[in-house]
């Protein structure tokens, strides 16, 4: 039987080469592989869960938290996303597991789930109000806010590491979908 | 395009919700007890009020959280969001809260 991390394959991987070459000044790159785990739980819970995986959760809405490659992004009131890029989803998972067996919460791996892509440049804003709604400016969507919302027919975990730079967190079976729809958009604008 | 406050998120475009129903509405403690007029009527029959009506929402494209809005049926005006388990303003509980 194929392990786990033989079997994940991105999604987003045939994209790169079909993408336009027209000068644009915004960037689309696909973002590396992580372990992700989504996790349900009250506030006692998920201190524990942030003191084990090294980063600090955010309890405000709509923040998230990063340490080097490890970040917890809020996605609702009881609800996070851990994140650890190049890690091994089932040793996160495992670790992360041990340590909450005390606690009343859910944790599910959901490293296959999704894919990442990585829009960087002065008008990546611009490229995703193509399609999400949005107010992106800095004042609204400051760096370290991230959020699930929508681009075009597609639902997706949006976030801000810099100021001209989102990272987007979409299905799958959506991402090859989003990827064309930015590169499109990137050449619009 | 119309902005609903989300209880969780704050301020964000209509097209992240989901509309959930007319709210408030209790499941019978003892459904056994019920007649079957009773019970087709706590299942399909809903108020159609012109004016302010409570209903659930979804963020469904966003937190994900269930809440409820007191929205004007004639403006499409929603003048107050509310967490689960929480009351309509007094103001706003009318005949059918």
């Amino acid at each position: 039987m194929l392990s786990p991390a033989i079997m994940r394959s991105n999604a987003l991987s045939p994209m790169q080469s079909s993408s336009t070459t027209a000068a644009s000044t915004t960037t689309l790159s696909i973002l590396p592989d992580a372990a992700k785990l989504v996790f349900r739980g009250k506030t006692e819970a998920i201190e524990a869960a942030g003191a084990h995986f090294g980063v600090k959760p955010s309890l405000e809405a709509c923040r998230f938290a990063a340490v080097g490659g490890r970040s917890v992004h809020w996605l609702g009131p009881d609800e996070w996303l851990f994140q650890a890029v190049n890690e091994d989803p089932i040793e996160v998972f495992g670790g992360m597991s041990a340590a909450l067996q005390a606690q009343a919460c859910s944790l599910v791996d959901v490293s296959h789930r999704s894919d990442g892509i990585a829009v960087a440049g002065p008008t990546a804003a611009l490229v995703l109000n193509h399609g999400c709604p949005l107010d992106l400016s800095l004042k609204a969507f400051p760096v370290g806010m991230c959020t699930r919302t929508v681009l075009g027919k597609a639902s997706l975990l949006l976030s801000r590491s810099e100021e001209q730079v989102f990272h987007v967190d979409v299905w799958r079976s959506f991402a090859p979908y989003v990827w064309q729809f930015l590169d499109e958009a990137r050449n619009l604008s | 395009m119309l902005l609903i406050n989300c209880p969780y998120c704050g301020s964000r475009p209509e097209a992240e919700f989901a509309n959930g129903g007319q709210a408030h509405i209790a499941r019978p403690a003892d459904p056994m007890s019920l007649t079957d007029d009773e019970w087709a009527a706590y299942l399909y029959m809903r108020d159609n009020i012109k004016g302010l009506h409570h209903e659930r929402w979804r963020h469904a494209n966003g937190c994900g959280r269930f809440f409820n809005a007191s929205r004007d049926t004639t403006t499409d005006v929603i003048k107050r969001t509310y967490r689960m388990g929480e009351r309509p303003e007094a103001e706003h509980q009318g005949a059918k809260p």
